[in-house]
């Protein structure tokens, strides 16, 4: 068994052995790891690097670390810009478009052999059909008159951060968008919808708090064992859907829905788990007590599992993409801003501390 | 010629020499040296080709004028250095 965790300063690669869990690997170190994608088709790992003055980066491995290539990022095309909204009703101002962040990585389907996705901040969605060698824009979604309203969630500018193929059609893709929505293509990014409906914005005015197309989803997954569910950790809370994104049920946690990672059972939809912070404008633990909250109902109900985790002065927060669970559902990993890492082999009824001084942690993937 | 420098924190991620190119203009210059080393160039500039936020560049010990062209004249006798920022680390 092995996970990756990708860190504000290295990726750090952990597997289990007969002592326990050991960090086995180290890349990049001193340097800011954003995503990390292994893909299991071709055993390739991928990282998308933030060097700050550099800009965003993307590496491949093709031997598990050993030696990594650096391919050419994802770019916006000459003359593309971002808008920069006024939300007092005058046209969105503009500014040069350019990477930012990878947010987003995913691969194809197993019948699309070499073909990635790439979310990025500025919200785009890219393509690349040779393993990461050339991206392509997706001009359908870039050229959406919704566009003109999206805005940033904690970064300056809207990102894609979620990316999920149906299992079932790989035409049928799935992202969401911070601040921007969930959106739907049937036919391979030709065109897309928008999905939010259901979806409560409590920072908007009050007359645009359904509207779907500024909708904050924090993190999008689907369950792959019934591919019409998801479960979204949204800026205002816990939102599912069982009928494929047509609507969107919010749901209530204790003692918070607030948080920003989510993964969901890969056999049972019904089953699904969250770390929350109090509440946006207080992003740590509530009552300093770090917790997992998990539903094994569909959102009927929400337990609080702490068994293994720190009940006083915690200040973590889980990130996006902080929270995995494997194959089995069974082994879950978090980790989180203070650079704790804890993992759970039992659905997260305990959990295990890996360490306390990894650097923040903003990713976290099973090999 | 002119003479270009690097950073040593860009020579952490990739291979950049010192080295003596031709141009009238920065931006001239700068695609004679991403000619030859292309992977440079994302490091340097952004997706418009305008000099990275977090990026100085100084032409005799001078920040440059025009960091969206690059059109800043260059000399036989011009030294370039190419230098992270503070901000940005």
């Amino acid at each position: 068994m092995q996970f990756h965790v990708g860190t504000r300063k290295g990726l750090f690669t952990y597997e289990k052995n007969s002592q326990g869990w050991e960090i086995t690997h180290v890349d990049f170190l001193g340097d800011n790891v954003s995503m990390l994608l292994h893909d299991r088709r071709d055993e390739t790992l991928y990282a998308g690097l933030n060097l700050g003055h550099f800009g965003a980066k993307l590496r491949r491995s093709s031997d598990a670390g050993k030696n990594w290539d650096e391919l050419t990022p994802p770019s916006f095309p000459e003359g593309e810009t971002v808008p920069i909204p006024q939300f007092d009703g005058s046209e969105a101002k503009q500014k040069p478009a350019s990477l930012s962040e990878i947010w987003s990585l995913e691969a194809g389907s197993d019948d699309q052999l070499g073909l990635l996705w790439a979310g990025t901040i500025p919200a785009a969605l890219f393509s690349s059909k040779d393993r990461g060698d050339s991206w392509e824009l997706n001009d359908s979604l870039w050229n959406l008159p919704e566009r003109q309203q999206w805005f940033g969630g904690g970064k300056d500018e809207s990102g894609v951060h979620s990316i999920s193929v149906d299992p079932r059609d790989s035409k049928h893709i799935t992202i969401a968008i911070s601040c921007g929505g969930v959106w739907q293509t049937t036919d391979l990014g030709v065109t897309w919808s928008c999905r939010s409906d259901g979806m409560r914005a409590e920072y908007m005015p009050p007359d645009r708090q359904f509207d779907p197309v500024i909708q904050d989803p924090h993190r999008l997954v689907r369950c792959p064992a019934a591919p019409d569910n998801f479960w979204v950790q949204h800026h205002n809370g816990i939102f599912k859907s069982t009928n494929n994104c047509e609507k969107w049920e919010e749901l209530t946690a204790e003692p918070s829905s607030f948080g920003f990672g989510v993964a969901v059972h890969p056999n049972d939809p019904k089953t699904a788990w969250f770390v929350p912070g109090v509440k946006d404008e207080v992003r740590v633990p509530v009552d300093g007590k770090l917790i997992v909250t998990k539903t094994e109902d569909g959102g009927g109900t929400f337990e609080s599992l702490s068994a293994g985790l720190p009940q006083s002065h915690s200040y973590d927060i889980v990130y996006r993409h902080a929270l995995e669970v494997d194959d089995s559902g069974e082994l879950l990993i978090f980790g989180t801003t203070t650079g704790n890492l804890f993992v759970s082999e039992n659905g997260g009824e305990s959990w295990e501390c890996l360490s306390t001084t990894l650097p923040p942690i903003y990713v976290v993937r099973f090999a | 010629m002119p003479h270009i420098e690097f950073t040593s924190h860009l020579k952490r991620h990739l291979d950049c020499p010192p080295t003596n190119v031709g141009g009238a203009t920065l931006r001239e210059s700068m695609e004679e040296v991403f000619a030859a080393n292309p992977q440079l160039r994302t490091y340097v500039l952004d997706d418009q080709q305008a000099v990275r936020k977090h990026v100085m560049i100084f032409l005799n010990g001078q920040p440059i004028n025009d960091r969206i062209h690059l059109s800043d004249p260059v000399t036989e006798e011009c030294e370039i250095y190419i230098m992270q920022a503070l901000s940005g680390g």
